[in-house]
């Protein structure tokens, strides 16, 4: 991390390309400052002395819930993959997943 | 156009009362129809949500259907429930089965959900009628209702105004009377903003008592479904009715507050009342000259006001706008163009994703997941969204010294009435700067509660925020309905003048 949460257009089409929007050069130069606006704001929270104290994922105390293995109804297939943009032979279908080799 | 500073009454009522708990009333009796009563709404939508834009969908037909079949079961001598009869609106981020579910975005277009959200079933085991969705900002995440796909919903008070958000379609919905209540939901303060930019109640409740199965996850450890209402005992009805232990909800509670419909009439005699300061910091005077006022109102009905500071409160903007971006990157990474909703084709699947997401998402989605995504890189991990967890418990730990010595919180829920649309549209910090009194309760997993308490210089309604301790709803309510009932009179919304 460096003091100054200025974020290249470089970066941003790191972060782009890590959560898989395609985004537009305008788009990158737009969130680029954007979001260094908002970091600017989070520094506070980052320069923060946090020594000893514990993370909170989650506001309660939650405790694993576990229930007996007992075959129950689940969602129809037939209406869940009426809902895909395409379906085959009872699967998802995509387009290819590998590239061609090289 | 108040009549302000007028008589007030610090009493409490002597039970819920309100125009949804007459409804279920009179329709339990068989004084009125539910068939009549939902005709009335739907006539109240089709006149005037033209100009509101409360609404994606309009359930007429499936509406008039279930109405008709609950009038069937009074006449056979049958009693539905507590909500017999009563119209209910649903913010679109509830699954509705065979019901479009659009979570105002492009990327859900032609969804139809196979099931029905556990709030859904709740409501109708205890009578109530679902009559449409309403409109909110993309994945709730916005604080104007601007961030929609299909426009912006307007504020019932000036048509120029947001409604606030990212619940402004339920708000507005209810503010205007097109249904006596609605459901929302609440990750930063997404019921209580956009209540008391309408002037109605809204409740977050705690974190874990109503079941998220169905809600289309934003902020998973943030989140929860609460009811918007005309009052503060419809509010307690309507969180009896949709609480409860759910087991497709993992984080829902076993242990749940005790009925709280009862609560309103148990008055504030004796509670401990914390006048916050870090609610007022940065608050519109209007707003707070307001909150004082109530603050006033409830030492009159025998409460014991003091002063409370819980500096901590100021870090916790910036920590929610990293931890809540963090989560919703990570579970909007679902639409992927794979199982539901948009699909852009391209020849592989990376590219078929990334294209999806480009048509399917808003502007401010992408700019959250980016932020999201960014807050959790490597290399940055610790830095943001780790001391962002540190913070949340820093912000437990404050909030828990301070209901040692208070019972409940008092504040204000907004730091400005409703903004003109468009004002803030283009900088990010300025609206996120709308939540910086609700996103503690959050973060915290307390219940909070805005009440309208009349409006400011220009006529717009304002809220106070009441806040208590994870399951303390009951306290909340006793504050909550004492509140209601020293507010100053409110004219009727200027859209129903028109």
């Amino acid at each position: 991390m460096g003091d100054e949460p200025r974020l290249t257009r470089e970066d941003a089409a790191y972060v782009a390309r890590l959560a898989r929007i395609d985004l537009s050069d305008d788009e990158l130069d737009r969130y680029a400052l954007q979001l260094a606006a908002v970091l600017e704001h989070a520094a506070q929270v980052a320069a923060l002395d946090t020594s000893g104290v514990e993370p909170t994922a989650h506001p309660l105390p939650l405790q694993n819930v576990l229930r007996a293995d007992e075959v129950r109804p689940s969602l129809d297939r037939d209406e869940v993959l009426s809902q895909a943009p395409a379906a085959e032979a009872g699967r998802f279908k995509v387009p290819r997943i590998l590239g061609d080799a090289p | 156009m108040t009549g302000d500073g007028g008589e007030t009454r610090p009493e409490a009522p002597d039970g819920p009362t309100g125009p949804a708990i007459d409804i279920a009333r009179r329709v339990r009796a068989g004084e009125t129809s539910a068939r009549e009563v939902v005709e009335h709404h739907l006539g109240a939508i089709d006149r005037y949500d033209g100009e509101l834009h409360a609404f994606v969908t309009v359930l007429h037909d499936a509406a008039r259907a279930e109405a008709d079949a609950l009038d069937r079961r009074v006449a056979a001598g049958d009693d539905p429930g507590p909500l017999t009869g009563v119209p209910v609106a649903l913010k679109d981020n509830m699954c509705t089965r065979g019901v479009p579910t659009t979570c105002s975005s492009r990327i859900l277009d032609g969804w139809l959900p196979p099931y029905d959200a556990t709030v859904v079933e709740r409501l109708r085991a205890a009578g109530a009628v679902v009559i449409g969705k309403t409109n909110l900002d993309e994945f709730a995440m916005g604080s104007s209702t601007e961030n929609s796909a299909f426009g912006p919903t307007r504020n019932p008070y000036d048509l120029d105004r947001v409604p606030g958000g990212s619940s402004g379609g339920s708000a507005a919905a209810v503010a205007a009377g097109l249904v006596p209540v609605a459901l929302g939901s609440d990750t930063g303060g997404s019921i209580r903003q956009p209540a008391a930019l309408c002037g109605v109640v809204g409740m977050k409740p705690t974190y874990g008592t109503v079941s998220r199965y169905g809600l289309v996850a934003f902020a998973s450890s943030l989140d929860q479904i609460g009811p918007l209402t005309g009052t503060v005992g419809e509010a307690a009805v309507l969180f009896d009715a949709i609480g409860g232990h759910d087991p497709r909800d993992s984080t829902c509670l076993e242990r749940l507050p005790p009925r709280s419909a009862s609560a309103v009439s148990e008055g504030v005699e004796d509670l401990r009342i914390g006048v916050v300061t870090e609610l007022l910091d940065g608050v519109d005077a209007a707003i707070a000259a307001r909150v004082r006022q109530a603050a006033d109102a409830l030492s009159a009905a025998g409460a014991k006001i003091e002063e409370c500071s819980v500096p901590e409160l100021r870090l916790a903007l910036p920590a929610y706008y990293l931890l809540a971006p963090a989560e919703a990157s990570s579970n909007l990474a679902r639409y992927d163009g794979v199982r539901y909703g948009l699909r852009v084709d391209a020849d592989d699947v990376e590219a078929m994703n990334g294209a999806t997401r480009a048509a399917g998402f808003g502007a401010e989605v992408k700019r959250r997941i980016m932020l999201g995504t960014y807050a959790l890189s490597a290399g940055y991990y610790d830095a943001y969204y780790g001391q962002a967890q540190k913070v949340r418990t820093l912000i437990l730990d404050a909030l828990s010294a301070a209901y040692q010595r208070h019972d409940a919180l008092l504040g204000a829920t907004t730091p400005t009435t409703a903004f003109a649309i468009g004002d803030k549209v283009d900088d990010p910090w300025s609206m996120y700067l709308s939540d910086l009194c609700t996103v503690p309760s959050n973060l915290a997993g307390h219940p909070g509660i805005s009440v309208p308490f009349g409006c400011d210089d220009a006529g717009l309604p304002v809220g106070v925020q009441v806040l208590a301790p994870a399951l303390g709803e009951s306290v909340m309510f006793q504050v909550a309905a004492v509140v209601e009932h020293a507010a100053p009179h409110m004219a009727e919304p200027g859209v129903l003048a028109r």
